[in-house]
């Protein structure tokens, strides 16, 4: 009995995950034909609350792709391995403490910020690099005009809010 | 040494850190991005929803607006009434705007575009004047306009203004004004929605009387007279031109049909609105008669249409004719979700696509030997609806119908379709005209006239440009912040003798490049939530009648997940609700949400609680652009006028298609508590200042202003003459 009833908790889970990563799907699928171009699998994957890396969404494209890539991802593909993701509480956001100290990483003589420079060079050199169009736009709304600089921590709090 | 060493070690375990950390954030941010980016995705999705429900309510009603047309529309063939007309009319000595004469002259039209920008207006007399020359010039014109880069070096193709003065000015800013070197393409949609069509109008054609060779204008879906009655136009012509305005509509509606269908570039490019259906034909659409397809509003009549083919024992030629009218083969694929379709009356297979099209064939020109098909049942009756071509005088009893229909078909096609990455062909249901079209499609059109590529407008593009089907169709769309500031930018696109597309684009608004992306999209989403919330109040009765059926137990609470089906079983708007939840439901953690007070909430956002009781006034707000069309319509002479009587009938007829519950009691009283001056009529103004009040005492919190049943012993509203 309890076995079953456990069963239902988790097959209601599962259904309500269904329609979640329904919904997400549909906001891409342009032509309503359940597809999207794959270039937004990643868009939605994270819109669904996971944070995964640049391989890690590599692998799952591997995962949803059709034999012969179409440069379309199915729904019918998408979903059993993208509700698996959700079950399994995969590629978790990053807590707020670990960001700080991410930066304090890059920052070791504790001074508060990063220069223009440095953070240019951190993005686009190391970890997976950004392109020349990310760096833009984080620069646009990171760097303090006066001092040229991006304060973190206050950068950090106002993305938090904004995140909802 | 070990102090190397440990220092080389330590440093890569440093750079193996900052690798790490850098990953992290990197990590981090794309996901932030991501949000900001679906967030963008559903605020348009909300934009372009709302506005197909509306289109879609517009075809729900053209059943009634056809009515309307066919009773309160004169069959009037008085076209001589207003050639002259212009000649009368006095320009007074204080008129400080731009004057013409004519022929026009290149500095004409540059003064033009300078007088606008300083916000001036042309004079009715120099506006029919211009329309008058226009329609001069476009009559003698042919369907497909060719044009050659031998002659200007280059071309420059715009895509939708929609009324967007600023985009005009900017293109002929940056791009530079029109001249013999530097030719230009307008792809229709010139007008409806943006408040300055009429200035776009004037500009572009007098650039055309000026430089007939190297300016031209493709018409496009906006380019109708029906269209216009709802989108804007005619609202902004009446409201600019009191005295003049019916005549420059009525002489506007005629111009529009005299426009090119297509421009053809070098023989190799194809500039058109819309697109292609999987059965183009270049050489019927270069004979045709442009100038009858008044309209290409259309609802197809799927009863009698299927009743009139089996009359005439050409049912078996109908693609599945032998169970329902016109219902499409099993095959033929859906393109939308089901939750458009329910709202779409002509979805049970309007006479298009690849199957129907066998049917169309079949109903072409009519063969000798075959007496003149059948007539629709209605046709008796002068503008009869259901065919493209057919209203205000188009057809006379007897004539064969097939063969007009066969090629408005062709137009439709052209004004109203949109491409898509599938393949095949079909049916345009959410536009409810034309159809969507596949790569290889395009790819049959290109082969059979040895084209290059096919530029086409109709769609809203994020960056004002797409290419589609391997890049051999190029969307180009020229009405930047479309929907709001920030929304999307606008482009045009150059072409030279070697035809390579080159793309500008840009965003009519210095601020918006101040915005960061989280800025732009923030205002942008505001907007949209706020059309949002107003569909979600203006159907609070009925969502809660739905959020009633979740809540059987009665414990005033719903889960979320009940709220999402509700909300889209009334709205049918086919949105993600659960993606935007947390823009309209306060976060709960239990994951149940107290419907009530959502709905009172939503209330508070909008309109005054009270409000929300008045189911009179909430279904008046919700069918206001309807409204207004409607009245549009019925004010046949556009004087501005229409009696109590007209307005009750009106009213009655209206409820009754919509389905609205509303005794004759109740529209007396409205007609009466509308006509604020007495005099027996009612002023479309009256009407919609009778909504402001409503609307501004509301949100005063004011509730005396609500119509009230008032005398109720008159046995009927009288009927004065009109004017």
């Amino acid at each position: 009995m309890a076995d079953d009833k456990e069963r239902e908790g988790t097959e209601l889970v599962i259904a309500e995950f269904h329609k979640k990563i329904k919904d997400a799907f549909e906001v891409f699928d342009h032509e309503a034909n359940n597809t999207v171009d794959v270039r937004e699998i990643g868009t939605i994957i994270r819109s669904l609350g996971c944070c995964p890396s640049e391989g890690e969404l590599h692998d799952l494209i591997v995962e949803v792709e059709e034999e012969e890539p179409t440069g379309y991802i199915r729904f019918e593909k998408f979903l059993p391995v993208m509700t698996k993701v959700l079950l399994e509480k995969r590629y978790r956001p990053i807590p707020e403490d670990i960001l700080l100290r991410a930066f304090e990483v890059l920052d070791p003589s504790k001074r508060g910020f990063l220069t223009k420079e440095e953070l240019i060079k951190y993005m686009t050199e190391e970890g997976e690099p950004f392109s020349q169009e990310e760096m833009e736009e984080m620069l646009s709304a990171a760097i303090d005009p006066e001092s040229n600089s991006i304060r973190y921590k206050d950068y950090i709090a106002m993305m938090v809010v904004d995140d909802g | 040494p070990a102090s190397g060493g440990h220092s080389l070690l330590a440093r890569i375990s440093t750079h193996f850190t900052a690798f790490k950390a850098a990953a992290l954030i990197q990590r981090w941010y794309r996901r932030y991005m991501a949000r900001l980016e679906t967030r963008r995705c559903c605020t348009w999705r909300i934009f372009q929803s709302i506005e197909y429900a509306g289109q879609q309510d517009h075809v729900k009603l053209h059943d009634f607006f056809s009515y309307l047309v066919d009773h309160f529309t004169p069959n009037s063939n008085h076209e001589s009434e207003y050639e002259l007309d212009y000649e009368s009319i006095e320009v007074p000595d204080n008129y400080t705007g731009p004057r013409l004469s004519f022929p026009l002259l290149p500095n004409h039209a540059t003064a033009l575009v300078e007088a606008f920008r300083l916000k001036q207006q042309l004079h009715a007399r120099y506006v029919l004047n211009l329309l008058h020359e226009t329609r001069k010039h476009l009559v003698q014109l042919p369907n497909i306009n060719r044009v050659s880069t031998c002659y200007s070096e280059e071309i420059t193709v715009c895509g939708d203004l929609h009324g967007q003065l600023d985009d005009l000015i900017f293109i002929f800013h940056k791009n530079g004004l029109p001249s013999p070197e530097r030719a230009y393409v307008f792809n229709g949609d010139f007008v409806d929605r943006g408040k300055e069509s009429v200035e776009i109008l004037m500009i572009l054609f007098a650039f055309m009387l000026v430089y007939p060779k190297e300016f031209r204008l493709n018409r496009g879906n906006h380019e109708d007279h029906m269209v216009n009655l709802r989108y804007g136009l005619t609202k902004e012509v009446m409201h600019k031109y009191k005295t003049h305005g019916k005549k420059i509509l009525k002489i506007l509606q005629d111009v529009f049909c005299w426009l090119h269908l297509a421009t053809l570039v070098d023989e190799k490019v194809l500039i058109l609105h819309g697109g292609v259906s999987d059965m183009p034909d270049l050489e019927l659409l270069a004979k045709l008669d442009r100038h009858k397809v008044l309209t290409t509003e259309v609802v197809y009549e799927e009863a009698e249409g299927e009743a009139a083919c089996e009359r005439e024992g050409r049912a078996g030629s109908c693609p599945g004719a032998g169970s329902a009218p016109w219902a499409p083969p099993p095959g033929l694929p859906r393109g939308h979700r089901a939750s458009r379709s329910s709202s779409i009356p002509c979805s049970c297979g309007p006479p298009w696509g690849p199957g129907a099209g066998r049917c169309r064939q079949q109903a072409g020109p009519p063969r000798a030997g075959r007496r003149g098909a059948p007539c629709p049942p209605r046709q008796k009756q002068a503008g009869k609806p259901g065919a493209p071509a057919a209203h205000s005088g188009g057809l006379e009893a007897g004539e064969p119908w097939p063969e007009t229909i066969s090629w408005s078909f062709q137009v439709v096609d052209i004004l109203w379709s949109d491409p898509m990455a599938q393949e095949g062909c079909k049916a345009n249901t959410v536009r409810g005209g034309g159809c969507y079209f596949g790569p290889s499609v395009t790819e049959q059109l290109l082969q059979k006239y040895n084209l290059q590529f096919l530029i086409r407008s109709h769609e809203r593009k994020p960056e004002g440009y797409e290419f589609c089907h391997r890049r051999k169709v190029l969307t180009i769309f020229s009405a930047s912040n479309y929907y709001e500031v920030g929304s999307n930018r606008g482009a045009y696109v150059k072409l030279g003798p070697a035809l390579t597309p080159y793309i500008v684009q840009y965003q009519a608004n210095k601020e918006t490049h101040r915005l960061t992306m989280r800025q732009r999209i923030s205002r942008v989403e505001e907007s949209a939530l706020r059309s949002l919330w107003e569909k979600l109040f203006a159907s609070s009765l009925d969502l809660l009648g739905e959020f009633k059926k979740h809540d059987a137990d009665k414990t005033g609470l719903i889960t979320l997940s009940a709220w999402a089906e509700a909300v889209e079983s009334v709205l049918h708007l086919g949105l993600p609700w659960r993606m935007l939840k947390p823009q309209l439901v306060n976060s709960s953690t239990d994951n149940t949400l107290e419907y009530k007070s959502w709905l009172e909430d939503l209330a508070k956002e909008q309109l005054s609680r009270e409000n929300i009781q008045s189911s009179l006034l909430e279904t008046l707000y919700r069918n206001r652009p309807n409204l207004e069309a409607i009245f549009r319509i019925t004010d046949s002479d556009h004087s501005g006028f229409i009696s109590l009587d007209e307005f009750r009938q009106t009213w009655k007829l209206f409820s009754s298609h919509m389905n609205i519950d509303i005794t004759d009691d109740c529209i007396c009283d409205l007609a009466r508590s509308i006509d604020l001056n007495r005099d027996g009529h009612i002023d479309i103004n009256e009407f919609l200042e009778a909504f402001r009040i409503v609307e501004q005492s509301s949100t005063e919190g004011d509730t005396s202003d609500c119509p009230q049943a008032t005398n109720t012993d008159n046995s009927g509203c009288s009927k004065p003459s009109k004017r």
